[in-house]
């Protein structure tokens, strides 16, 4: 594996010998590298001194940790109890219509987008929501969809 | 004169209705003024469905918050109030002058919510004075099974869902010997369509801390974590600028007011998992582990976080606790029933008109809830259930809407009074989809450990889906009770125990819906899509073609002025042609 590890060596470093740390840790390195990839997830276990399979234990069993690359924005939309009476099938089919994403795929070809499904964003009054990198979308309409998205297009840039 | 003071509710839900603009707008607004206005922020009052909200008050007239106020409005509401003009529009309440929502905060009791939407929970002096800290001061002078006994005589029970007395499990972790003890905040709010939690983290921090600081001392324990899920930043930003405020007063840290009392609290942010709420699997979770439950006993309150006697309570109980030192466990019980004293916190969503928080005195009716405090139905469909619990809960009919609120009378229903989601339903939601919804969800948050829940959820997903798309077979409903009986035997911990609930209520209160499915293949409520048939009714159809047009299939035929027809065997079930139609002349069943 050929790659800079300076930026990787300094999170995994300051949680060293600090107990019940692995959590925190792998969400710094997340938050760097915006996806968790096995070769990073074995590197974290070399240097700690652990097994990979401990590494990919935790990384697997939290839904906040991705294996995959992820979009440049990321779509969350709320599956509650609130959500699901409202509507929020037909706004989670509008979102993928209007994405253009396949059966099974998360992230679109041109990577401006992830969408996830998410328990409860907590803004039951609202429902139903989406919530867009850190804003917030409420009362939606699957006709309402198109807009929003158009906001967030990508304009071939960098981010 | 005294100040004008103009306060917004920044609460998550103010947020994402546009609060952040307005605020902005006052900024704007109150420079062009000359004379000195206070701009304050504050959390979430609770009605949530008036956001954006703002509250101007400070002089004689008395104080008006206004609902759903949008940018244009502020600079005329600012002008109208500072010159005096009565302001009748928009006013929901008031503390000199009628306004719509007076009565909804009158017929609540607010302990947990007492600074709620009132203080700015980023400053420690706005606790301060509203008798913030009072309470650990008179903990820190008191015996320590003296505060243990207050809080068991105050009857508090586990706001957490299960109810268990508090101030046993106190006195358990308090009887445990070691010289290391932790104590555990579980703000894991992790039930869909509950959100009280997140309000108090949210709107008043300190409560929760002041609240831990006292439990610990009592209980001996020098050393605590809250562990509050991810997806509620805002929660943990309030809850970092608390800590450390209370650090510099020195209501946290070494030598406590001087009493030679050491306590430290960490936060520690969950990574989505919602079996982490349940206390062995959120004390793995602690420890850097996959967070699955541990069998008990040990009980944590001998062998939790690392090994070491554990007390963990949820928010909304140590958010109490400041409160039933100050005023005694009698003030506390002068509320709520004799088994469940006190208030609570529930969350109101749904098909309700005041979707938001309340609080309410233990004893109350679900109808009295519903009906007086939420304001009744916002749709004009008739009441159908009310979801209690979460995924471990149940769906309550309105033949039991005079069920009176406290946890063994809840029980009694098959539902679980739960952390205080309330999801309100209507005629137009079908309850074999409500059901399937919720296994959905435990099936994909079991952790796996147990068999029956990991692949018992799992079959009974499979035939209520199968139920929902017209596959149903008369002997499915005797299969998922049967499955239900042995899911709830074989699992360890109360994700597996109560995964069934949703599924054994509704079989019971709405048989015949689940029937109508497997024998007559047809949704009542109009939600299942499989089972949905759409016609158009002769008399009706003037032949405009607006639906044809619509139709993305191509499946109605019909020339202009003419009656059209659908294609049963290409139709896909959109429902485009039905919410186009402008002459109701396309039925739904």
């Amino acid at each position: 594996m050929k790659q800079d590890c300076s930026k990787l060596d300094t999170v995994i470093e300051s949680y060293r010998g600090r107990k019940g740390a692995m959590i925190p840790l792998l969400q710094d390195v997340q938050a760097l590298e915006g996806y968790l990839s096995r070769n990073t997830m074995q590197y974290v276990a070399d240097q700690l001194r652990i097994p990979a399979a401990e590494v990919f234990g935790v990384a697997t069993f939290y839904s906040m940790f991705r294996l995959k690359p992820q979009g440049r924005h990321v779509i969350r939309i709320c599956k509650g109890t609130a959500c699901h009476v409202s509507g929020a099938n037909g706004i989670l089919d509008a979102l993928k219509d209007n994405l253009n994403l396949p059966e099974g795929e998360e992230t679109t070809e041109d990577m401006n987008f992830t969408l996830l499904e998410v328990a409860c964003l907590g803004c039951c009054s609202l429902a139903p929501v989406i919530m867009i990198d850190d804003q917030t979308f409420g009362k939606l309409t699957p006709e309402s969809i198109p807009a929003i998205l158009e906001k967030f297009a990508y304009d071939g840039g960098d981010q | 004169m005294s100040q004008v003071c103009v306060k917004v509710g920044v609460g998550s839900c103010g947020l994402a209705a546009g609060a952040g603009d307005v605020y902005l707008k006052l900024e704007e607004y109150i420079k062009t003024q000359n004379i000195a206005i206070k701009l304050e922020k504050t959390a979430c009052i609770g009605m949530c469905f008036e956001e954006p909200i703002i509250e101007i008050s400070g002089l004689e007239r008395g104080a008006i918050t206004l609902g759903k106020i949008s940018v244009d409005q502020v600079p005329a509401y600012m002008d109208a109030y500072i010159s005096g003009q009565h302001i009748d529009q928009g006013v929901i309440l008031a503390s000199n002058q009628d306004a719509i929502h007076n009565e909804l905060l009158a017929n609540q009791v607010r302990i947990v919510l007492r600074n709620c939407g009132i203080i700015n929970p980023e400053s420690l002096a706005d606790y301060e004075a509203r008798e913030g800290y009072v309470a650990l001061r008179q903990a820190l002078s008191m015996d320590r099974l003296g505060i243990i006994n207050t809080i068991k005589n105050s009857g508090l029970r586990g706001r957490g869902g299960a109810g268990f007395s508090t101030g046993l499990k106190w006195t358990f972790a308090y009887n445990a010997k070691n010289d290391k003890k932790y104590v555990v905040c579980n703000a894991d709010e992790g039930d869909p369509g509950a959100f009280m939690d997140r309000s108090v983290l949210e709107g008043d921090p300190h409560s929760i801390i002041e609240g831990m600081v006292i439990g610990a001392y009592a209980m001996g324990a020098d050393e605590g974590y809250i562990y509050c899920r991810a997806e509620y930043p805002l929660a943990i930003k309030h809850l970092k600028i608390a800590i450390a405020a209370a650090e510099q007063k020195n209501y946290l840290g070494k030598n406590i007011l001087g009493t030679g009392y050491d306590f430290e609290l960490h936060i520690k942010e969950g990574a989505g998992a919602f079996v982490c709420g349940e206390e062995t699997a959120l004390m793995a979770s602690i420890e850097g582990k996959r967070g699955m439950p541990t069998i008990r006993p040990p009980f944590p309150a001998e062998s939790g976080l690392w090994g070491k006697p554990t007390n963990i309570n949820n928010v909304e109980t140590w958010a109490n606790i400041p409160w039933i030192i100050i005023n005694g466990a009698d003030a506390y019980k002068q509320y709520g029933t004799e088994k469940s004293s006190g208030t609570k916190v529930f969350a109101l969503a749904g098909k309700i008109k005041n979707s938001g928080l309340i609080e309410v005195p233990m004893g109350i009716t679900i109808r009295d809830v519903i009906y007086k405090v939420g304001g009744g139905m916002k749709t004009e469909l008739p009441f159908k259930a009310v979801q209690l619990g979460g995924p471990s809960g149940g769906c309550i009919p309105a033949s039991l809407l005079d069920t009176i609120v406290d946890y063994d009378s809840i029980n009694k229903t098959g539902a679980i009074m739960g952390s205080g989601g309330m999801v309100v339903m209507d005629e137009g939601t079908c309850m074999v989809d409500v059901a399937r919804f919720f296994l959905n969800f435990t099936q994909n948050e079991s952790c796996g450990k147990c068999t029956f829940c990991r692949i018992g959820t799992r079959r009974m997903l499979e035939i209520l889906t199968r139920i929902t798309e017209g596959k149903g077979k008369e002997e499915d409903i005797e299969k998922l009770e049967e499955l239900s009986v042995n899911i709830i035997k074989g699992s360890l911990c109360g994700l597996g125990q109560t995964a069934p609930n949703p599924v054994l209520t509704t079989l019971r209160y709405f048989r015949d819906e689940y029937m109508a499915h497997i024998v007559e293949k047809r949704c009542p409520a109009g939600v299942c899509t499989a089972l949905l048939r759409y016609e158009i009714v002769s008399d009706k159809c003037i032949g405009c073609t607006a639906c044809a047009r619509k139709c993305p299939v191509n499946c109605i035929s019909g020339s202009v002025k003419q009656v059209h027809s659908i294609d049963q065997d290409k139709c896909i079930k959109c429902g485009a042609c039905y919410s186009t139609c402008k002459f109701a002349a396309i039925t739904k069943g």
